[in-house]
C-alpha cells in the first residue's frame, strides 16, 4: 500500500467536470449518486496510513503551503485577452474560497509592465508639487506614522467586462475574478501630505508607481485625506511583490487602476493630469459615442460563488449556495436570491463581519431534487442602490463601456448538476 | 531639559527659521533637492505643464517609430496581433466596434507625451530622450491625421496649440444611471410572466480549457 493516497472526493469531482465539458450524459448523472463507504480506503474499519505513521516534522516547509490536495486552487489567466504576459490579468478563484477574506496568494494580478521586483531598502517615497516642502521617505520612516488596519475589497473596473456583450465565460473565476479583499496595514495618506504641507491651491494628487508601466493616475484631494491609505501590509504580512511590494496605494471603493503599486511618488497639483489610464482606458464609451470620464466608485454587485460553472452542485438534497457582495458606495444591506431566474426572490442571510467598502458573505439553504435551476443575486447597499439586472445596465450604457459592469449574474443549473453561465429574459 | 527635549525644540527653531508655513508634525523624511525631484518629475499635463525643453518633426520620429515601436504597434501604428492600434478608428465611437485610438479617443496630446516617455518602448521604459519624445508624438499626429506635412515639428512652444478631435467627447460621472428601486423596494415575488434564457457561454465556448482559442478582447 503506498503512503499517498487519492483523495476521492476529489477525483470524483474533477471527472465530473471533465465530463461536464465534454456534455457526457450519463457519467454526469452518475456522478452524482453517492460514493459507497467501502470503496474508500481509510474509513472503518480501516486504519488510514496518516492515522498510523508519522508525519513531516516542523520546517519542513518554513513559509506553509496549502495542502496538495488544493492544488487545483489556482489563479487562472484568459490567454487570449491580452497581447502578453507582462499586460495581463489573471483571475481569483472565487468557488473555492469563503468568508470575506482572500488569501494573499490568490489575489488576481493585473500588471501592465510585470511584477516590479523592487528592493524594499532601495524603495523611496516622494512627495512634490504643490507642497510646503517636497519630501522623500525611505520605508524606514514610512513605518515610523502612526498606522490603521482596514479591510477593503479592490475591485478591477474591468471585471465582468467581457460579459457586456452577453455571457461569454463559463466560471465565477473568470466572470468575476478580477475582485478580492484583504486586511491592509498603512499609513493614512493624510497624515503623508500633511508632512509635506499641502499649499492652499492643492486639488488633486498624481500617484505614480515604480514599474515600468510608471503608472499614473489622478486622485482627487478630498478622496486622498478622506480614506486613502498608504499600505505595506495585507493580511498580517509584507505586501506580494504582485500587489506592489513594498508600497502600494488603497483607495477605498474605487477602481483598482487607481491602487498604484511600487508607490514611488505623488505629485500634488491644482487639476488632473488625464492621464493614459484614465483617457484611452478606464473611461466608459457610451452608445452615443460620447463617454464618461473619472468614473471611479465601484458600484454594489454581487456573484453566487457555489453553485457556479466550476462549482456544480453534486448532491440532491440539502445544498448551500454561497456568494459575496460588496459596494464601493458603503456597506452591503441586503442580499436577495432567485432560484427561477428572477420571478421569485428571497433574502439570502449576510454571514460574517460588515465592513466598509469590502467583501460580505450570504449564504442560502435550499433543497434541491435535481430540477433545473435559473440562479441569480441581487444586492443592495448602505446607499439605497439595488445592483441592476444586464438589460437595466444596456439600456443607459450600451454594450461598449467595457468597464463597470455590475449587473446581476445568472446561472443555469441542469438536472445533473452542470451549471452554464446564461442571460434570462 | 533632556537631550531628547532639546533635540526637538532645536528641530523646531529650524523648521521655523526655515519657513513658518511647513507642516510637518513627525519630522519624517528629507527634503528632496531639486535635482531628485526633477528627475522623477516626468509627467505632463493638457495645460503643457511638465513638458521639457526640445522638439522633434514627422520625419525624425518616422525613423525611431521603425525602430522602437512598430514591431508591435505596426508601420502604420496599425497594431500587429493582439499589440494595441495607434492609428484610425476615426468616426468609429458609436459604432458597433468602436475602435479607440490617440486620433479616434484620445482627448489630449499631452497624454501621448506622458504616457511614451514613462512607459514605452514596452520592455525599454523611459530610455528615449526628450527630443526623441517629441519626434516620435509628432509622427503619431501624421499617422492619425492630425499633422500632414513630413517637415512638421512638435515642440514646447507649439505643443498646446495642437488640439484632439475628441476632447469633448468625455463627461463626468453620472452613476447611479440604472432604476434606484430600494426605497420603493424591489419586488419579491411573480416578478415577472415567465423567465427564457436568452444567452449562453456555450454558445462562444472561450473559456479557458473550454474549447476554442480566441474572443473579443476586452481591452
Ligand atoms: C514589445 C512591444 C511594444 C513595443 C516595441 C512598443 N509598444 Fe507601445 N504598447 C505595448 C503594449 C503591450 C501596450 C499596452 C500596455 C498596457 O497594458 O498598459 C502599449 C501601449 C502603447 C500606447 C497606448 C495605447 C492605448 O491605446 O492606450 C502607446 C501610445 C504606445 N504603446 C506607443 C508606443 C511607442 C511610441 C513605442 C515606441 C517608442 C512603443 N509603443 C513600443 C507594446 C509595445
Amino acid at each position: 500500500m503506498s503512503a499517498t493516497k487519492k483523495n476521492p472526493v476529489r477525483t470524483t469531482r474533477r471527472q465530473f467536470l471533465s465530463a461536464a465539458a465534454g456534455g457526457g450524459a450519463a457519467v454526469t448523472a452518475q456522478s452524482i449518486l453517492p460514493v459507497s463507504a467501502a470503496e474508500i480506503e481509510g474509513l472503518p474499519p480501516e486504519v488510514a496510513d496518516w492515522s498510523r505513521y508519522l508525519g513531516e516534522g516542523v520546517d519542513a516547509y518554513p513559509y506553509g503551503q496549502p495542502s496538495k490536495f488544493e492544488s487545483h486552487v489556482v489563479r487562472r489567466n484568459v490567454p487570449w485577452l491580452t497581447a502578453s504576459v507582462e499586460s495581463s490579468i489573471n483571475f481569483t478563484p472565487l468557488h473555492e474560497l469563503d468568508g470575506i477574506i482572500t488569501p494573499n496568494g490568490l489575489c488576481f494580478e493585473r500588471h501592465h509592465a510585470g511584477v516590479a521586483e523592487v528592493d524594499p531598502a532601495e524603495h523611496r517615497l516622494m512627495i512634490n508639487g504643490l507642497v510646503e516642502k517636497p519630501l522623500i521617505f525611505t520605508m524606514a520612516d514610512i513605518l515610523r506614522f502612526p498606522r490603521t488596519n482596514k479591510v477593503f475589497f479592490l475591485e478591477c473596473a474591468a471585471n465582468s467586462g467581457m460579459e457586456w456583450r452577453g455571457a461569454q465565460l463559463n466560471g465565477c473565476q473568470f466572470t468575476h475574478g478580477m475582485v478580492h479583499c484583504v486586511m491592509y496595514t498603512g499609513v493614512p495618506l493624510k497624515l503623508v501630505l500633511q508632512e509635506a504641507g499641502l499649499k492652499t491651491n492643492a486639488k488633486w494628487i498624481m500617484p505614480e508607481g515604480a514599474d515600468a508601466a510608471g503608472m499614473n493616475r489622478s486622485v482627487p484631494l478630498d478622496k486622498a485625506l478622506d480614506d486613502c491609505l498608504l499600505a505595506f501590509k495585507m493580511n498580517g504580512e509584507a505586501l506580494r511583490p504582485e500587489q506592489g511590494y513594498p508600497l502600494r496605494l488603497v483607495v477605498p471603493g474605487w477602481e483598482g487602476n487607481m491602487w498604484v503599486k511600487w508607490l514611488r511618488r505623488i505629485e500634488v497639483g491644482d487639476q488632473p493630469w488625464h492621464t493614459r489610464e484614465e483617457t484611452s482606458k478606464y473611461t466608459d464609451l457610451l452608445e452615443d459615442g460620447r463617454s464618461r470620464r473619472f468614473t471611479w466608485a465601484m458600484d454594489c454587485k454581487s456573484v453566487i460563488t457555489n453553485p457556479s460553472p466550476q462549482a456544480p452542485l453534486l448532491h440532491k438534497g440539502h445544498n448551500v449556495l454561497s456568494g459575496m457582495a460588496w459596494s464601493g458606495r458603503g456597506t452591503v444591506e441586503r442580499v436577495d436570491v432567485s432560484l427561477d431566474g428572477g420571478r421569485n426572490w428571497r433574502h439570502a442571510r449576510i454571514d460574517g463581519p460588515s465592513f466598509d467598502k469590502a467583501v460580505h458573505r450570504f449564504y442560502f439553504e435550499f433543497d434541491w431534487q435535481g430540477e433545473p435551476l435559473l440562479l441569480q443575486s441581487r444586492a443592495i447597499d448602505s446607499t439605497g442602490y439595488v445592483q441592476p439586472t444586464k438589460d437595466e445596465l444596456r439600456a443607459v450604457r450600451g454594450t461598449n463601456s467595457i468597464y463597470h459592469n455590475n449587473g446581476v449574474q445568472t446561472w443555469h443549473v441542469r438536472a445533473g448538476g452542470e451549471v452554464e453561465n446564461v442571460e434570462v429574459s | 531639559m533632556s537631550k531628547l527635549a532639546r533635540s526637538i525644540a532645536f528641530a523646531g527653531v529650524l523648521a521655523l527659521a526655515a519657513g513658518p508655513v511647513f507642516a510637518g508634525t513627525y519630522s519624517l523624511g528629507r527634503e528632496a533637492a531639486p535635482v531628485e525631484v526633477s528627475a522623477w518629475d516626468i509627467d505632463v499635463r493638457p495645460d503643457g505643464q511638465g513638458l521639457p525643453e526640445g522638439g522633434g518633426t514627422v520625419a525624425d520620429g518616422e525613423i525611431l517609430f521603425q525602430e522602437r515601436c512598430a514591431a508591435c504597434h505596426g508601420d502604420f501604428g496599425e497594431g500587429l496581433d493582439r499589440w494595441p492600434v495607434l492609428a484610425g478608428g476615426q468616426g468609429t465611437l458609436a459604432g458597433e466596434n468602436p475602435v479607440k485610438t490617440i486620433g479616434s479617443y484620445w482627448p489630449h496630446l499631452s497624454t501621448v507625451f506622458d504616457y511614451v516617455r514613462r512607459a514605452m518602448p514596452f520592455g525599454d521604459a523611459q530610455s528615449l530622450v526628450p527630443n526623441e519624445v517629441y519626434a516620435i508624438t509628432a509622427y503619431l499626429l501624421y499617422l492619425n491625421d492630425v499633422v500632414e506635412d513630413e517637415d512638421f515639428e512638435l515642440n514646447k512652444a507649439n505643443f498646446t496649440s495642437i488640439k484632439l478631435e475628441n476632447e469633448g467627447g468625455f463627461m463626468a460621472d453620472d452613476r447611479p444611471d440604472t432604476p434606484n428601486l430600494a426605497k420603493s423596494a424591489p419586488c419579491m415575488t411573480d416578478c415577472k410572466p415567465e423567465v427564457v434564457i436568452t444567452k449562453r457561454a456555450r454558445v462562444l465556448d472561450v473559456t479557458p480549457d473550454g474549447g476554442d482559442e480566441g474572443g473579443p478582447a476586452i481591452d
